[in-house]
């Protein structure tokens, strides 16, 4: 079965709620950094890199990081690679 | 001996701790006098079930959430600690110069934790190295519960751990003591903080070695001295201590908790674990020297007993040496109540001594059902605290693995 967007937004929020469970999902920018809206810095960019490692069993390259700034550019990079893995 | 000029006295102005009954100074002496073992039941990864003593402090009061979860439970409780002891210690923390702050943390191991967790995490994924946490080296650094606390408090001087087996927290406060006589620091962090619970191999090894604690209560489990005793109950903990030179100390107007009067720090070179009674007596010996002391100057001796058979009986060996004809010394045990907080040991039990400068009460050690002949000495007080009056001197043992030993003395400040 494919996996939709919102499946990964849902991930993604999971993931963000596990460091800072105050974080209001609705609150959540689509085209902003997350670094810039959630005071995340470089080891918690790291964090979001195992999760989703982890999560998907999926090989995330380092070349591959940039992909994953903001909710939407990490949609548009996962999107395609689990419905491939699917 | 010539007396110590004022910035040459190390004096504790500050404290803060958690132990498995208690999460300051008060409620844990009170656990103390009251008889309150901190030992429950515990289950850990791979080893099932066994007895500890655990710490519920509230280790988000001094750090940020994202703090702890990035950092180590070592971090979090060193941490929690010296949020507590700056507090306690009326210091204007906000204005204080941060690059003359020393942070020295006994550890008896460190990283031990993380990498077991690791290991357990990557086996899910076949032990894929794509999957090894990031987190891995500065959370297993041997500075690392030091580094946190320089993290969370801003500290720009000096930090490091002191890798000292159960000899660590006292060799914390002797490297700060030491700093602070230098002159390299003007404040000093120094204690001890243990995460060892949280790993199982350290319960796996003493139960090896048929040296872990067992007992259908809990409570009654930590039995040093008792003829019954059956090992270590393994524990949480950590304990921090503003030190400062008393000069500084009297110009701020601090409250003063006691003064380190000496120490003496020794290495057994003769077994990798049992303990040698002749070197511990000369540890004694050595930090009796060093405060210009003799033994019946000292009023409580707190014991490293940590409940095993041999070392109990080696340690009382050691003392009825040094202590023969000390007839007012009295004698007592921590690790009864709160089970063996490693890294935290020594410091952890000076702190549940040192209210005995202001009420002059000795707290027992607990537990003691039928005293084993090989541990009989002259006042061990069993089970009961006993007022004694006065008390002015406290002589605290700190033994380890690998042979070594580290003793401090504190004496209470009567002002001059």
């Amino acid at each position: 079965m494919a996996v939709t967007v919102e499946e990964i937004k849902k991930s993604i929020i999971d993931i963000l709620l596990g460091f800072d469970d105050t974080i209001d999902p609705e609150s959540i920018k689509e085209d902003v950094p997350f670094r810039e809206q959630l005071e995340l810095d470089s080891m918690d960019m790291l964090d979001i890199v195992l999760a989703l490692r982890q999560r998907y069993r999926l090989p995330i390259h380092e070349s591959d990081y940039v992909h994953l700034q903001t909710m939407k550019s990490t949609v548009e990079y996962l999107l395609p690679l689990l419905n491939k893995a699917e | 001996m010539k007396p110590r000029d004022d910035s040459e006295r190390i004096v504790i102005t500050g404290v803060g701790l958690t132990a498995p009954n208690g999460n300051n100074l008060a409620e844990y002496r009170q656990a103390l006098l009251n008889g309150v073992s901190g030992v429950v039941p515990y289950e850990v990864r791979y080893f099932g079930k066994t007895l500890a003593g655990l710490c519920n402090c509230d280790v988000t009061k001094y750090r940020s959430r994202r703090e702890v979860r990035r950092g180590t439970r070592a971090g979090s409780i060193a941490a929690f600690c010296v949020g507590e002891a700056i507090a306690d210690s009326g210091l204007d923390w906000e204005s204080f110069p941060k690059d003359s702050v020393g942070v020295y943390i006994g550890v008896t191991e460190h990283g031990n934790v993380e990498t077991e967790n690791e290991i357990y995490q990557i086996k899910q994924y076949d032990y894929d190295c794509a999957y090894w946490s990031h987190h891995h080296n500065p959370r297993t650094v041997a500075n690392n519960p030091a580094g946190e606390v320089t993290l969370s408090f801003g500290v720009t001087g000096p930090h490091y751990t002191l890798g000292a087996a159960c000899a660590a927290g006292n060799a914390g406060i002797i490297q700060g003591v030491q700093q602070l006589r230098l002159g390299e620091v003007d404040l000093a962090f120094a204690g001890g903080v243990s995460e060892s619970v949280h790993t199982f191999g350290i319960f796996a090894a003493f139960h090896a070695q048929g040296a872990l604690a067992r007992h259908d209560d809990p409570t009654k489990a930590s039995r040093p001295f008792d003829v019954d005793r059956n090992g270590i109950v393994v524990s949480e903990g950590g304990c921090v201590y503003v030190l400062e030179r008393l000069s500084d100390a009297k110009k701020r107007g601090a409250k003063i908790y006691g003064e380190i009067l000496g120490y003496g720090m020794n290495s057994d070179a003769t077994d990798f674990v049992l303990p040698n009674a002749e070197r511990q007596a000369q540890c004694v010996r050595k930090a009796l020297r060093n405060a210009g002391l003799a033994p019946e100057d000292i009023d409580i001796v707190n014991t490293h007993a940590t409940a095993t058979h041999a070392g109990d009986a080696i340690e009382i060996q050691a003392l009825r040496d040094v202590f023969a004809d000390a007839k007012k010394t009295y004698i007592n045990n921590t690790k009864s109540f709160i089970g063996h907080a490693m890294g935290a040991a020594g410091v952890l039990e000076l702190a549940g001594n040192l209210p005995s400068f202001n009420d002059g009460v000795v707290h027992p050690t607990i537990n003691v059902d039928n005293l084993d002949p090989e541990c009989e000495i002259r006042n061990l007080v069993m089970n009961k605290p006993l007022e004694v009056g006065s008390v002015r001197t406290i002589l605290n043992n700190s033994f380890g693995m690998v042979g070594i030993n580290a003793v401090t003395i504190v004496g209470k400040y009567e002002g001059d």
